[in-house]
């Protein structure tokens, strides 16, 4: 499924609610969850999981077609920690 | 940022009232569960993909006692970062 079929979901769902509006809605709590990661804060959404950072370490890599080695500097990466309703939810129906 | 805070950025960009914004931020998220409990993954475009993925049984140990057990095959979520969310973190 993609943002469009979500999107398109949500606003069957809620009366008085347009296309449009819900479309704003959607990008706009993805991209809230990209601002606060961004700004190396976290984001708690009960039931659903969290979103943080995760430190990688600076490490030495090669360039696969070359052979070459590369140093990759240290970074951080999105990370997403999956919430304990949605993990059992997952596993209900096996 | 919680769910609380979410809707108020949804409050102030539409003309929805609070109790309406947090509604349907919660629809959202309920809707995105019910896709990942059917088994089928979601793909946000620009922010990422959330995936469920089979395990199969292994054995494992119980770490304190060093019991040998049973895990069971279970379904898990992973989520895959987009290229550009991973740059927009990358030097934070």
């Amino acid at each position: 499924m993609t943002k469009s079929a979500l999107i398109e979901k949500i606003a069957g769902n809620v009366e008085g609610l347009t296309k449009k509006q819900t479309e704003l809605v959607v990008e706009t709590i993805f991209d809230s969850i990209k601002e606060a990661l961004a700004k190396g804060d976290k984001v708690e959404i009960r039931g659903f999981g969290n979103f943080k950072l995760r430190s990688r370490k600076a490490r030495k890599a090669r360039n696969p077609k070359t052979g070459e080695a590369v140093d990759v500097a240290p970074k951080h990466v999105p990370y997403f920690k999956v919430g304990k309703e949605l993990r059992e939810m997952i596993n209900k129906n096996m | 940022m919680t769910k609380a805070e979410l809707s108020d950025r949804i409050y102030e960009k539409i003309g929805l009232s609070r109790k309406e914004a947090l509604g349907i931020v919660e629809m959202l998220f309920e809707s995105i569960k019910s896709i990942l409990a059917d088994g089928e993954s979601i793909k946000i475009t620009g922010f990422g993909t959330f995936l469920v993925r089979k395990k199969s049984a292994r054995k494992g140990r119980n770490p304190k006692t060093g019991t040998e057990l049973e895990i069971e095959p279970r379904k898990v979520v992973t989520f895959k970062p987009s290229l550009h969310f991973k740059a927009l973190v990358e030097k934070v």
